[in-house]
């Protein structure tokens, strides 16, 4: 029971680092229709900004990962979002969709030719010692990932729920023509779900890589893993992909552990066809209608 | 273009297809059968993006599954026809059964669940070592023999691959002109129209990934037996992505798109050579440009160029070429 617990725990800890990515996932499709199939590498490379301003400036740890978050939101909200997608949806869906595919293999194999082919070790905000609580023996870092994760998930729900700002952004998803029609700066709102975006990515940047190694391919997995837990939990909001990201964590770490570790990354296609076959809409989800 | 021109024309480009071994070297011939086994699969793809609207991620899986289907059948001692056969039909069930599921529910599905389908074939080729030998792989997979004629030499091998893709090339062009085929164009333009005047849509499109993926077997079977021994990586996620890319910059929905698509990806690594590992940076950049100053890809470019040189009058209409991403409709 003990081991069983203490699966658990790990699993809600990169459960919610996989909930940050996918939050950013679903807002960014529903606020501007922007697929982002390089939603794995947006994850992966923020951690090597850190490792570039903590070798090249010789900057502490917390100050390389706020300097990451930065440059995150520079380069994969701005940026992103003035190079790549404004010009590129006035050509439809599609070409947005290769594009978003094209910008994750410019950024997988750039990381792998300006930095290194090799998995970087990444250090942790709290030390790896275990604590025992209540008999359970939990590791002092995942509690961190878990604590940090889940209060980023809170902050961003009380911007978007509690906020002027945060409701104009949720009409924006909803109702674009509407929102504009009563006043609300549409474009403004777009481009701060692209800044939310980018900085969700990179603060689960900085979670998983001391779990996962800082690599250039590890956009594969957490790409594949965001996108399952968006639809998992629901496409039509936040809590959906927070559901679905915990879920798949701890699934994911149970299946390791009880069922095989081969096939550990077979698991997104498992948890995609059943969904698709008992709850289409996500376990959080509406029906969407649809008009011609 | 007229038909007598346009009969000259594809007898010109048969011809040169014939006699293009002839003046070359080994590699040359590999590279040439290699575009013909590469453009097989992407006609694949142009099938299921162009024409039914969908994303595929995993053509590179589906030729993963026709190059072990074909390997491990010649060499428990089949003829190599009833292991192509077997690899299209292998590739098309799996395809019915992962398409099945996906294209229930609303676009962009099919991209999630391929995507998963690719890293899940990619791990049972890899972790099955008793079935395809894990990461060492398939070795001394034989060359097909035809009434006695062994076609171990390249420019033998290469003939009987572009007889190959050469029937699979018209199979297709006549489905797409078919009334069968023409029903994916209406379902691309508005798939709601397409069902409301009594277009099974869902399962056109779940046929047209199924045939599709069976183009992508097709090409395994000839991939194996081309390079000889096969192993994991070609069969991965990042191959599978190319294919989609090579499809759309050639120009997805127009015939020729794949073709030139494939001449694209097999010769870009070729003319970049000094450039390294760099090349792959350099074809995702010019993705990106095309996507945003001519989405119908290559075929696109040059019909506009075509164009604006027959009626420069008319030049402000050259830029209405369909555009064939779907928009999709708002709720």
């Amino acid at each position: 029971m003990a081991d069983f617990l203490q699966l658990v725990i790990a699993g809600l800890a990169t459960g919610a680092i996989y909930a940050l990515a996918a939050i950013g996932f679903t807002l960014l499709w529903q606020t501007s229709q922007t697929i982002n199939f390089a939603q794995g590498e947006f994850v992966m490379l923020p951690a090597f900004f850190a490792l570039v301003a903590m070798k090249m400036l010789d900057l502490p740890f917390s100050l390389a990962a706020l300097v990451a978050i930065a440059v995150a939101m520079l380069v994969l909200g701005v940026i992103f979002k003035t190079v790549i997608v404004d010009p590129l949806i006035r050509q439809g869906v599609l070409p947005l969709v290769i594009s978003t595919i094209a910008v994750g293999l410019l950024l997988k194999d750039g990381t792998k030719e300006f930095y290194s082919a090799e998995a970087q070790p990444f250090p942790t905000m709290l030390p790896d010692t275990l604590v025992d609580v209540l008999g359970v023996k939990i590791s002092l870092a995942q509690l961190g990932v878990l604590g940090v994760a889940l209060a980023t998930i809170l902050a961003l729900q009380w911007f978007l729920a509690g906020t002027r700002t945060g409701r104009q952004m949720q009409a924006t998803a909803q109702n674009p023509t509407v929102a504009r029609i009563l006043g609300v700066p549409v474009e403004r709102m777009v481009l701060y779900t692209f800044l939310i975006n980018a900085g969700l990515a990179a603060i689960a940047s900085l979670l998983v890589s001391p779990i996962y190694l800082a690599k250039f391919s590890n956009g594969e997995t957490l790409g594949l893993t965001a996108f399952v837990a968006a639809i998992v939990g629901g496409f039509n909001q936040v809590r959906g992909a927070i559901v679905g990201g915990l879920l798949v964590g701890v699934i994911d770490n149970l299946a390791a552990a009880y069922v095989s570790s081969s096939y550990r990354q077979a698991l997104p296609l498992a948890l995609l066809v059943l969904i698709i076959l008992f709850r289409p809409q996500g376990l959080l989800g509406r029906r969407e209608e649809r008009a011609v | 273009m007229s038909r007598g021109l346009q009969l000259a024309l594809l007898l010109i480009v048969a011809a040169v297809l014939v006699l293009a071994p002839l003046g070359l070297q080994r590699y040359g011939i590999y590279i040439l059968t290699l575009w013909l086994v590469t453009a097989v699969a992407a006609l694949g793809v142009n099938l299921i993006v162009g024409y039914a609207g969908q994303e595929t991620l995993a053509q590179a899986a589906f030729l993963g599954i026709g190059a072990y289907t074909t390997a491990l059948l010649t060499q428990a001692g089949l003829p190599f026809g009833l292991a192509f056969l077997a690899a299209g039909a292998a590739s098309f069930v799996v395809g019915l059964l992962i398409g099945f599921p996906a294209l229930r529910v609303q676009k962009h599905y099919l991209a999630f669940v391929t995507l998963a389908f690719s890293v899940f074939v990619w791990l049972v080729i890899r972790n099955e070592e008793w079935l395809t030998g894990g990461v060492m792989g398939i070795r001394d997979i034989e060359r097909p023999t035809i009434a006695g004629l062994k076609l171990r030499p390249a420019a033998f091998f290469y003939w009987f691959v572009l007889a190959i893709s050469a029937v699979l090339t018209f199979v297709m062009w006549w489905l797409v002109r078919s009334p069968w085929g023409r029903a994916f164009t209406a379902l691309r333009e508005n798939p709601i129209r397409a069902e409301s005047i009594g277009v099974d849509v869902r399962s056109y499109k779940l046929l047209a990934f199924a045939i599709g993926s069976a183009y992508g077997g097709f090409a395994g079977a000839l991939y194996a037996p081309l390079v000889e021994f096969i192993d994991p990586a070609p069969f991965a996620l990042g191959p599978s992505l190319l294919f989609l890319l090579m499809v759309v910059v050639g120009g997805s929905g127009s015939f020729l798109g794949p073709f030139i698509g494939a001449a694209v990806a097999v010769l870009l690594p070729e003319w970049l050579r000094f450039a390294e590992s760099y090349y792959l940076l350099i074809y995702a950049l010019l993705v990106i440009v095309m996507m945003a100053f001519c989405p119908t890809g290559i075929v696109g470019l040059a019909k506009r160029m075509l164009a604006l040189r027959r009626r420069p009058a008319a030049r402000a209409s050259a830029g209405d070429t369909k555009p064939l991403a779907l928009e999709e409709a708002k709720p």
